[in-house]
């Protein structure tokens, strides 16, 4: 009866990796149903994603399998935002990895395996659950890194990766068991329970090694070394889906961890985030600022924005977190949108360009994709009327409603540096000579989906400001 | 008209946003046609709100209010400061397509998209009544500017734009702290309610600060002024016309609005602060633009002049000099713009800015060198023109508080007289040394719309300023005394004296030497 009542607690997982491994069947049989098997993959994270949005309604909020996982309303949120996430990652990359010569039916397989590898991180209540997650989600990036075999780069990026992603996943494996070892449990709420009296060294070891493994996973600074060129050389598609769903999963995953088991003593770990939060606002819009391929700097904003949501977590309050999760909805559609335009650029051969000088005029031969583009820049730069400024803003508020001024203005302050590189790539989109090597693209869903999330991105955006409030609030709640 | 079943305002926000989309959509010609109509058509209904507006009526009239973006409320209204700055938008931005109906030639939808989303974000200024929403449409003005400066702008475009963007925004950003921060100690970002919450007074140092920062920039004050004259020398004419004339002002209305009323007491700590800064700034960048070569930049070291004796009137803390002040903000709106156009006529016949390859113009061109002199005196301060009535006021305002003060930002109108004279002499009179300047034909009917217009408002509030001084008096009234417990006391140390008694002296001492005399 327990495991039935679990079961069913986790139902979308379930779904997901039976999908999984039936495509992986067909696919074994069909190499080359590549379309086919992405539809199917699609279709499975829409039903996942009904039973998430069903529990998500019904408020249930129940421990599975003797408090290894939970289903609360903030995983359900995360997981909604997740599922989302690599749905359009599936869908923008078939005729690209076409056209790589790389489209296999492996690619929507290993896309489902790692949104079930998410699905568990994100409601993991315990170090072991938590990090069987992570594996299976972090051993599916490796390869879909290095998905393009024939390229030099994409096998490098996802060699990259692995090499580094092992050695986080060690120091987060170290630090676990040096949590497991001081506070005598790997269950979340047990560690909280034990960190509610004293907090030995060995424990502050334990937390220091764990947040630097996830911060290795979410990129953020000093561990964000992998970031850039993992981000050029994998698939623009991949990338894209390392981008939005791998953060969304790795950000909520720290969010629980730093406030289920080791909430109570905000002392030890607020520092650490906040630290981290500045200087991966800083690195991530001064290292951006030399960049001239486009997916780097790509990669720079991405730890330039994790900065910026780890300002949500540094405050520790439920309104913090509920801004993150604001600033992560606009978040995944700005990076989103933004690969999306990426990949539009195509030249006459068919090859995709990816350097600046490409781009160089691109408002005149090009205007539709310049002005989307365009958008999702000055959204990521935070500048009003845009929306990405409405996920700045909620982040500032909630860090001075809990008196954090000065990190508050620094912040913003540095978002000053990023804003200049933002800014660069309209003006070379719009000021400079027309550069002429981009042709319209061929790719209806790119232009559409792109279009889909430039509008949610303009002003009309503030319109779902009410609705997103309630649900972050309502998932934020969950925590406390 | 009823301002509940009419919502004026946000009909006058929605105009220019639909015929900006238009004009993405169409070819050159009618881009130019929808933007004119769609300006004209907001120039009418100010004058519809100006007509309506009742200056004995509430504070905040037309007022709106939609909770469509949640925290962030769709809250309009305006008071007479409002009013009078959103007609000089309106009233501005024909002239500036109308500028722009020949000289801009390539992307010309692009172009009068922007300036539309322009006025619309101007207008929202002046009449947002949440904090929230008047951040949002004061920094999303930056997102169109930037672009007319680097798409349509001169040589170092580029530069300037990047320049004007990233200043601007750092400022910005700091104020955005601080308006966070008070919104949850007043629990509401509602302009009216917070008019009125007493900040504790410690708290209002950090947050004057924090808003100076932001409209000292876009004032633009000593020493924070540098990015004016890159702006606006690569700026297109009409790009220019609209920094000098309604950019500029939202830092001047962001003080009255925000820093006066809402932190009395750190203003009246920052006085010398903000005297000491505009003393400088009116001898400093008169003797800068006293040596000027370049006609925009001239133009544009006389604006941060003339933005030093706004800021100066409004810290006076006295009905006089912010009255002043405002009326010195909707001169030197017209009159800067007007001088702006003045150089973009005789750019676009010569394309070039430098002051020493014209000469002699009133010679081949009379109907051009009228108009400029009317504007350059009108810059100066000539009694009849706008300039005097708002330079008086805001001076007479500041004698009362630091005659030193008062005595060096005098200067400045002697200073101005110096550059500016010097400038139309260089032009206008003298030989005609340049034979392709001297070729050059008068202002065609074109221009001549263009100018006008202005220099008739400019006569009209040089000497019936009652019309522009009526709707506001009632609002500075509101706001001296509110900041009157604040108020510096000045050291003219002037003695209040009834009229009637002091003139019955005078004649009783008369009608004494009188029989003194007749013994």
């Amino acid at each position: 009866m327990e495991l039935n009542a679990s079961l069913s607690l986790v139902r979308p997982e379930i779904i997901l990796s039976f999908s999984a491994l039936a495509l992986l069947l067909l696919a074994a049989w069909r190499e080359q149903a590549g379309r086919l098997i992405s539809i199917l993959a699609v279709t499975a994270l829409g039903g996942a994603a009904a039973f998430v949005i069903t529990s998500m309604m019904n408020g249930t909020d129940a421990p599975a399998f003797d408090g290894l996982l939970i289903n609360d309303a903030f995983g359900n949120f995360s997981k909604i935002l997740i599922f989302i996430a690599a749905a359009i990652s599936l869908m923008i990359a078939p005729r690209f990895l076409e056209n790589a010569g790389a489209m296999r039916a492996e690619y929507p397989v290993l896309i489902l395996l790692s949104c079930v590898g998410m699905s568990v991180m994100v409601s993991a209540t315990d170090l072991v659950s938590l990090y069987i997650g992570l594996e299976l989600q972090s051993l599916s990036a490796y390869v879909l890194a290095s998905f393009v075999r024939s390229d030099g780069r994409s096998a490098e990026a996802g060699l990259k990766y692995f090499v580094l992603g092992a050695l986080a996943s060690g120091m987060l494996l170290f630090g676990a068991s040096l949590v497991y070892g001081f506070a005598g449990s790997t269950s979340f709420s047990a560690i909280g329970a034990a960190m509610d009296s004293e907090v030995g060294l060995g424990l502050i070891f334990g937390i220091v090694f764990i947040l630097s493994g996830l911060a290795f996973k979410i990129s953020a600074a000093p561990f964000h070394m992998w970031t850039p060129d993992v981000y050029e050389g994998a698939p623009t598609p991949v990338t894209a889906f390392f981008a939005s769903a791998l953060k969304v999963a790795a950000i909520a995953l720290t969010i629980r961890i730093v406030l289920e088991a080791f909430g109570s003593q905000i002392l030890v770990w607020q520092q650490i985030i906040i630290a981290v939060a500045l200087m991966s606002i800083i690195i991530g819009a001064v290292g951006a600022i030399g960049q001239q391929n486009l997916k780097r700097l790509m990669a720079y904003s991405s730890i330039n924005n994790v900065g910026f949501i780890l300002i949500g977590l540094a405050t520790g309050t439920e309104q913090g977190i509920s801004a993150m999760l604001v600033y992560l909805v606009i978040y995944v559609a700005m990076t989103l949108g933004s690969f999306i335009c990426l990949m539009q650029l195509k030249d006459k051969e068919g090859g995709y360009r990816e350097e600046f000088a490409d781009i160089s005029g691109l408002s005149k031969t090009r205007p539709a994709l310049a002005a989307v583009l365009a958008i999702f820049m000055f959204s990521l730069a935070g500048i009003p009327p845009l929306f990405g400024f409405w996920g700045k803003l909620v982040v500032f508020n909630a860090a001075v409603a809990a008196d954090l001024l000065p990190l508050a203005v620094i912040g913003i302050t540095a978002s000053v540096i990023g804003a200049f590189y933002y800014l660069k790539v309209v003006k070379v989109m719009y000021f400079d000579d027309a550069a002429d090597v981009i042709v319209e693209s061929d790719d209806k869903v790119l232009v559409w989906t792109g279009g889909v999330l430039a509008a949610a991105n303009s002003p009309l955006g503030y319109l779902a400001i009410p609705v997103l409030g309630i649900w972050t609030a309502y998932a934020a709640r969950a925590l406390f | 008209m009823n301002a509940a079943d009419f919502p004026v305002l946000s009909i006058m926000l929605a105009i220019p946003v639909v015929a900006a989309a238009l004009c993405l959509l169409v070819r050159a010609e009618l881009a130019r046609i929808i933007a004119l109509s769609a300006t004209l058509l907001n120039l009418v209904l100010g004058v519809l709100l100006w007509l309506n507006y009742d200056p004995a009526g509430a504070q905040w009239q037309f007022t709106e209010s939609a909770n469509l973006f949640g925290p962030i409320g769709w809250r309009l209204g305006i008071d007479g400061i409002s009013l009078t700055l959103i007609m000089l938008s309106v009233f501005l931005m024909p002239i500036c397509i109308g500028a722009s109906w020949t000289s801009i030639q390539k992307r010309v939808g692009e172009y009068m998209a922007a300036f539309l989303l322009m006025e619309t974000l101007m207008i929202g200024v002046f009449a947002a009544q949440d904090l929230l929403l008047f951040y949002i449409f004061f920094e999303a003005g930056l997102i169109p500017m930037y672009l007319i400066i680097g798409i349509w702008g001169g040589q170092d475009r580029i530069y300037a734009s990047y320049k004007f963007f990233l200043y601007t925004l750092l400022g910005s950003l700091v104020m955005l702290i601080a308006m966070l921060w008070m919104i949850q100690f007043a629990g509401t970002a509602d302009i009216p309610t917070l008019l009125n919450t007493d900040f504790p007074a410690e708290a209002q140092k950090w947050l004057w600060f924090a808003f100076f920062a932001s409209f000292a920039v876009k004032m633009p004050m000593w020493p924070v002024h540098t990015w004016l004259p890159d702006a606006h020398v690569q700026a297109p004419t009409a790009g220019s016309v609209i920094l000098a004339g309604v950019l500029l002002k939202m830092g001047g209305y962001g003080f009255l609005r925000f820093s006066l009323p809402m932190f009395p007491e750190a203003s009246a700590d920052f006085i010398p602060l903000v005297f000491g800064l505009s003393m400088v700034a009116v001898v400093y960048t008169s003797l800068v633009a006293l040596v000027q070569q370049d006609m925009k930049k001239l133009i544009a070291y006389s604006s941060v002049a003339h933005m030093a004796i706004v800021t100066v009137g409004l810290f006076t803390f006295n009905q006089q000099g912010i009255e002043g002040a405002i009326i010195v903000m909707l001169s030197h709106g017209l009159v800067s713009g007007a001088l702006f156009l003045c150089v973009g006529v005789i750019y676009d016949r010569l394309h070039t800015r430098e002051i020493s390859r014209y000469g002699g113009l009133s010679v081949n061109m009379p109907k051009y060198a009228l108009l400029f002199m009317l504007f350059t005196m009108a810059s100066v301060g000539l009694p009849g023109t706008s300039g005097f009535v708002g330079e008086f006021l805001s001076l007479a305002g500041a004698y009362k508080v630091s005659t030193w003060a008062t005595f060096i930002a005098t200067t400045g109108i002697i200073l101005g007289a110096g550059y500016m004279l010097y400038l139309y002499r260089r032009i206008a009179f003298g030989p005609q040394v340049n034979a392709d300047a001297a070729a050059m034909s008068d202002i065609n009917g074109r221009e001549m719309w263009l100018l006008t217009p202005i220099a008739v408002v400019v006569l009209w509030m040089g000497v019936y300023p009652e019309t522009f001084l009526a709707p506001i008096r009632r609002d500075v009234a509101t706001i001296v005394a509110r900041i009157d417990r604040a108020a510096p006391v000045g050291d003219s140390k002037l003695k209040l004296v009834d009229p009637t008694t002091a003139r019955y002296r005078v004649v009783h001492d008369a009608e004494k030497n009188m029989a003194e005399g007749s013994h």
